[in-house]
């Protein structure tokens, strides 16, 4: 008889909705039934609202049934869904429902496809083409194509990858480190999560290629601690890279050494800053440090380090795979190639869209996210994390694009796009923003350490109507202050969701006894 | 005795650590001192063994890696995610993001806390259930969120959070 193949994600989100229940009952259902069944632990999709998104495996392609309940198993095994039959559950072919099919998959091409954690299945999807491509260049061919490419870095501050890769390539030293960030403590975002826990070998093969672009020779992920099963899947990927010759002393047989380790980080924000986050891999408090010097030529141990997040990483193979004009005819104005968008909160079919820069929020917010969870009109989209600017309706045909987003008061960062419907107080997104810089602040500048419980304060007493049109102008005063005197993005961010929701929704700052009485 | 030698006495014997802790502590700093940057990997691993980083295993810990007391107990405590005294046997960790928020989230902390009778950062009078804030799970796109014991649970509602809180209590 034939060994059917079915998929069930083993993926936080999915995991979350259930997805280890109904893969126990698919393998106890089919033993019962006396079918031969593969049951492969593929990544997600990021179709979230459809998890557990269970595949299987036929001779039409893979078709999907979701969000399956364990409960649900049993008539998915009597309706005969091991051949893709019909049933309330059942999608079709998964690759041609209309939010997957419509995006433009590059970094996230495997995730959801593959077996994570199977080499053969990583090598026979496209895994390895792109570092056997820098192997046969010169390390300064290698960040020429990077260069070229347009790749900006897409943890949030969009420094173009080719210029902090070039500039270590370019200083001297007996060792030199590639580190990921992948500290992805932005609320909404989930992407580099997504790479971890469903293509780990794409960033491992992007770090790579780092290290032969630069000359370093040893590499260190910097993973959130709030990430324990990416933790899990990707320290089970550098052991089996390592055991296969794609990591050690020896990369694919080339005579070239770079190796790789998982640091686990400890639950503060600010080290997904890049130099607390360097403070942190060395074993101190995340404490911002003052730039210059650059990462790039003093960054851990004091070495020149490339440092960039989990996505630029996992953009690379395909650069050097399809070459930089490829990557770059992706994108609009200076934000060149695609970026990985992550739809979340009040949103009814939440995920992961990739797409090129340029499409609209409210393509992807009604298009791609069906409007919002609760049935009622999205008031405020939050996009690029805590540290983003909230958006009313009236911004919603901005084109994610760095420099559009930057024209409107606002920031891409890492493709968080948090959407909130018309239950929301806006007065108290604020305070919260402010709320959060307090907590997670590493108290080294005084603009970010005090300006924040300061901001907390006076928008209590704005929100009370005491002195309010006074506190409204401290408010943008101690915005001012924090903005432009703060030492990095925390506290030089945090007014963004401040004075965006003050500027946009300012009836949710009026007296609120008044809103009582309407 | 100058504090030079107090730094220097052997360490088979510490004040405020029992026999069991001290000697898991003792190997975790064999195994793990030579790496570079050493001590947040340390922290981590006894924290795992022991259930929190007993604040007398600092000196230990100082001495292993020979730095001051005040650095390593700086770290501690800069960090969220290290304890120093013991967590209840469940951890609940409540997402107050953003992506929460949206769907819900600060009305189930405030169920949470009415539920369990403690704030954040405290932990039941039975020992059963700690309660911490956590700033994103990384599952915004199913959104509350609510990790227990290491495990997250999604669009969590009054019902669900109820029967979490009475699983928790009861194992």
């Amino acid at each position: 008889m034939r060994t059917a193949t079915v998929y069930v994600p083993r993926d936080t989100t999915a995991l979350a909705c259930g997805a280890e229940a109904v893969a126990r009952a698919i393998v106890a259902e089919a033993a019962a039934r006396g079918f031969d069944v593969r049951v492969v632990r593929n990544g997600s999709r990021g179709l979230c609202w459809l998890e557990p998104l269970v595949e299987v495996a036929t001779a039409q392609g893979r078709v999907g049934y979701g969000p399956v309940a364990a409960a649900d198993v049993a008539g998915l095994f009597d309706a005969g869904f091991l051949h893709g039959a019909a049933h309330a559950l059942a999608l079709g072919a998964v690759e041609a429902i209309p939010y997957l099919a419509s995006q433009q998959r590059l970094c996230f091409a495997r995730n959801g496809v593959i077996d994570p954690l199977d080499l053969d299945d990583y090598a026979a999807h496209g895994g390895w083409k792109g570092l056997d491509a820098a192997l046969a260049l010169a390390s300064a061919d290698i960040v020429q194509a990077v260069l070229d490419s347009g790749l900006r870095g897409r943890g949030g501050a969009a420094f173009p990858a080719g210029i902090k890769w070039k500039t270590v390539l370019g200083t001297e030293a007996a060792q030199k480190y590639v580190v990921c960030n992948a500290d992805e403590g932005d609320s909404g975002t989930f992407s580099d999560r997504m790479i971890l826990e469903g293509d780990p070998f794409r960033l491992i093969e992007g770090m790579v290629i780092a290290g032969l672009a630069t000359g370093a020779t040893i590499g260190v992920v910097y993973l959130r601690s709030e990430y324990p099963l990416a933790f899990t899947l990707f320290r089970e990927a550098i052991t089996r890279a390592r055991a296969a010759g794609w990591l050690g002393a020896d990369i694919g047989g080339s005579g070239r050494a770079f190796d790789l380790d998982v640091r686990l980080g400890a639950g503060a924000y600010i080290c997904g800053e890049e130099t607390a986050l360097l403070e942190s891999l060395e074993g101190k408090r995340g404490q911002v440090r003052f730039k210059p010097p650059l990462p790039a030529i003093q960054g851990l141990f004091g070495q020149p380090t490339v440092i960039n997040n989990v996505i630029t990483f996992a953009s690379v193979p395909d650069i050097l795979v399809h070459g930089a004009a490829w990557y770059r005819d992706y994108g609009m104005g200076r934000s060149r190639g695609t970026l990985p968008i992550q739809l979340g909160g009040n949103i009814r079919r939440g995920g992961l869209v990739e797409r090129a820069f340029g499409i609209t929020l409210r393509e992807l917010l009604y298009d791609y996210g069906g409007g919002s969870a609760s049935g009622r009109p999205i008031r405020a989209v939050q996009v690029g994390g805590p540290l983003g600017a909230y958006l009313p309706e009236a911004r919603f045909d901005t084109p994610l694009d760095y420099e559009a987003f930057a024209a409107i008061g606002a920031m891409l960062g890492h493709g968080g796009v948090v959407a909130f419907d018309d239950t929301v107080d806006m007065a108290g997104q604020a305070r919260f923003a402010m709320e959060f810089c307090a907590i997670e602040s590493c108290g080294k500048c005084t603009p970010c350490r005090i300006g924040s419980t300061r901001g907390v304060e006076v928008i209590d007493r704005i929100r009370a109507s005491i002195d309010r049109e006074k506190n409204i102008a401290l408010l943008r005063s101690l915005s001012d202050t924090m903005l432009n005197g703060s030492l990095c993005a925390l506290g030089g961010l945090t007014p963004y969701p401040v004075l965006s929701a003050l500027d946009h929704f300012a009836e949710d700052f009026a007296a609120r006894v008044a809103r009582a009485v309407d | 005795m100058s504090p030079a030698t107090a730094r220097d006495e052997p360490i088979d014997r510490v004040a405020g650590l029992e026999e069991t802790q001290r000697a898991f502590v003792v190997g975790v700093l064999a195994e793990l001192s030579g790496l570079p940057g050493a001590l947040l990997p340390i922290l981590h691993a006894i924290q795992d063994g022991l259930g929190f980083v007993p604040p007398a295993s600092v000196p230990l810990i100082a001495q292993a890696l020979n730095i001051s007391r005040a650095d390593v107990h700086g770290v501690v405590t800069f960090y969220p995610h290290f304890r120093s005294t013991r967590a209840g046997r469940h951890v609940l960790r409540l997402c107050r993001a953003e992506a929460c928020q949206a769907m819900g989230a600060r009305a189930l902390e405030a169920r949470l806390r009415e539920r369990l009778g403690i704030g954040l950062h405290e932990t039941t009078a039975d020992g059963a259930i700690t309660l911490e804030p956590v700033y994103c799970l990384g599952n915004c796109a199913c959104a509350p969120s609510l990790m227990v014991d290491g495990a997250v649970h999604a669009r969590v509602g009054d019902a669900e959070l109820d029967q979490l809180v009475a699983q928790c209590r009861e194992a």
